[in-house]
């Protein structure tokens, strides 16, 4: 049975290696400051007794007023998971540090997030929209998105029209 | 004489012009509809002479945004949209889906309920795997007939979850707190039949595919993906096994009753597209060892517990994952305590595993890249949702 480490524990053992990097820890996950994002997953992936080696994927909450970016962490070695999450507190401009320089896996699901809720990834390689197309207004995961601007009818806007 | 010295000149400049020849990268669109694409998928490929030189995937031509849509409704009406994401194993999805909300909630599924999931899910990997095999061989080369001997078990598969649920494709079926139907009296006779018939089938395709000299010229040493970096890229499933990574979410974090059923995971070792193909391969037999052990398991007992329909779970979050054909297939629901979800993600293995694609395909040509995509058993509907 896969275990979910205690985030209390491992938030401890992070504050220790990484002085100032530790937010918020429950019992479930550990939550980070953005700054220390990168030396704390390095810290993640490399240490010998955690060993997250593999990251089961990136995913983002809009919570009206801030947006959580939420890593789950696997252990194939030890076999336990972890829930890593960082807040951007700034609601206007949300930015985090890109993990694809620790995880190859983040690449794609960066850009989804960065795609549907609008979170910029600082040094990602290649941080595009991937299912929709470039121009399209806002992001849709967005609590505050309702409906298409204008109202456009989503899809007609990718070819342009015959006047 | 003076003609030939002329002819002699005019070969020197030739190959000497050949020697200096500049070339030009060349971009080739794969794409979006292509029969080797499996759906609506382009892959944009830049090839210098014959040569792959770069690969960039173009996806979203079947974005529904099911992720918006789930958030404005309740937790049951959000199955049917399951379906419809890796629509070639609904069972699947909807059991992931099921799972996710009942750890949020706290329910408990009875014995005979989290049985006939098993016995779905099981039945759902092999249709799903005689479909990725039987395109898989038709890439390769082998053209036809081993597609259409996938198509006649799979039609037995599907003509037991009509049986069971009325749907062949997107089937609704697992619900959250069981399933929506205990099976029919008929069903039993007919699944210990199939299960009885399939080995041998399986034997079949052995003998056609195993040793088969088009599929062996045409995947050994194609698309190598080491096992670094299919641990480093979050590939899953049988693209993870078939480098050598021995993880598979039914032993490493048991869910329903797999705790309680043996059976083996097979593993490649060169991490090329034989080896995905093996994998799938084996996984076939593996599901009808753990199907015959199921079916005689199957307890007596209601299959599902009464769940209200305006189901309003506790504020919090959970993700629930299991082993689908095609990988880890996670949902991760936040709730705020309303009857719909605040969040609702699909951790989607068709979407992840694309991630390695580049560096598979980058020095092959346009075939072998084809055959690449095909091993890693992508369906549309999961990779843009």
């Amino acid at each position: 049975m896969s275990r979910l480490l205690d985030g209390l524990e491992v938030g401890g053992r992070i504050g220790q290696r990484i002085p100032e990097a530790v937010v918020e820890t429950t019992s479930q996950w550990v939550v980070v400051q953005p700054e220390k994002l990168v030396p704390v997953a390095t810290y993640l992936r490399d240490d010998s007794e955690l060993d997250f080696r593999f990251l089961i994927g990136v995913t983002a909450v809009d919570y009206l007023g801030h947006f959580e970016v939420v890593y789950h962490l696997q252990s194939l070695s030890h076999n336990h998971m972890l829930i890593l999450k960082t807040w951007s507190l700034d609601y206007r401009k949300p930015e985090v540090p890109s993990l694809v320089s620790v995880w190859r896996g983040a690449e794609l699901q960066e850009r989804e997030v960065y795609d549907l809720m609008g979170i910029r990834f600082a040094g990602h390689p290649d941080l595009r929209r991937v299912f929709l197309w470039e121009g399209f207004p806002g992001h849709p995961l967005r609590k505050d998105w309702l409906e298409m601007p204008g109202g456009l009818n989503p899809g007609l806007g990718r070819f342009p029209r015959e006047d | 004489m003076a003609s030939t010295q002329g002819w002699g000149d005019s070969l020197a400049r030739t190959r000497e012009r050949a020697m200096t020849m500049r070339t030009e990268p060349f971009v080739v669109n794969v794409g979006p509809q292509h029969p080797s694409t499996h759906g609506v998928f382009r892959l944009r490929l830049t090839l210098d002479g014959e040569k792959i030189i770069d690969a960039e995937m173009v996806v979203g031509y079947l974005h529904r945004s099911v992720e918006k849509l789930a958030e404005g409704r309740t937790y049951t009406q959000n199955i049917p949209f399951t379906d419809r994401l890796d629509y070639l194993s609904a069972m699947s999805n909807n059991l992931a889906y099921c799972m996710a909300v009942e750890k949020l909630v706290g329910i408990e599924v009875p014995e005979r309920g989290q049985f006939l999931r098993v016995i779905m899910a099981e039945f759902q990997r092999i249709a799903n795997h005689a479909m990725a095999i039987g395109s898989f061989a038709m890439e390769c080369g082998v053209w036809f007939t081993p597609l259409m001997w996938m198509f006649r078990e799979r039609e037995k598969i599907l003509d037991l979850f009509e049986m069971t649920c009325g749907a062949r494709l997107t089937t609704n079926y697992v619900r959250i707190g069981g399933v929506s139907f205990d099976i029919p009296p008929e069903f039993m006779p007919a699944a210990k039949a199939l299960v009885k018939e399939l080995p041998e089938r399986i034997a079949e395709y052995e003998a056609l595919l195993l040793e088969n000299e088009i599929v062996l010229a045409r995947s050994r040493d194609i698309g190598v993906l080491t096992p670094e970096l299919a641990i480093a890229a979050s590939t899953s499933g049988p693209v993870l096994r078939g480098s050598g990574v021995m993880w598979d979410i039914r032993k490493a974090d048991p869910y329903a009753v797999y705790d309680r059923l043996d059976f083996d995971i097979p593993v490649g070792t060169r991490g090329d597209c034989y080896d995905r193909f093996l994998v799938r391969m084996e996984e076939l037999r593996q599901s009808v060892r753990i199907l015959e052990q199921a079916l005689d398991m199957l307890p007596e007992g209601p299959a599902s517990v009464k769940v209200p329909l305006a189901l309003r779970p506790p504020v919090g979050e959970a993700y629930a994952r299991i082993e689908a054909p095609k990988g880890e297939l996670g949902f991760y629901l936040v709730s705020d305590g309303s009857p719909h979800p605040q969040r609702f993600h699909i951790r989607s293995p068709s979407y992840i595993n694309l991630t390695p694609l580049r560096d598979m395909v980058v020095g092959l040509t346009v075939p072998d890249a084809v055959i690449t995509l095909g091993s890693i058993d992508i369906v549309l509907g999961e990779v843009d949702r």
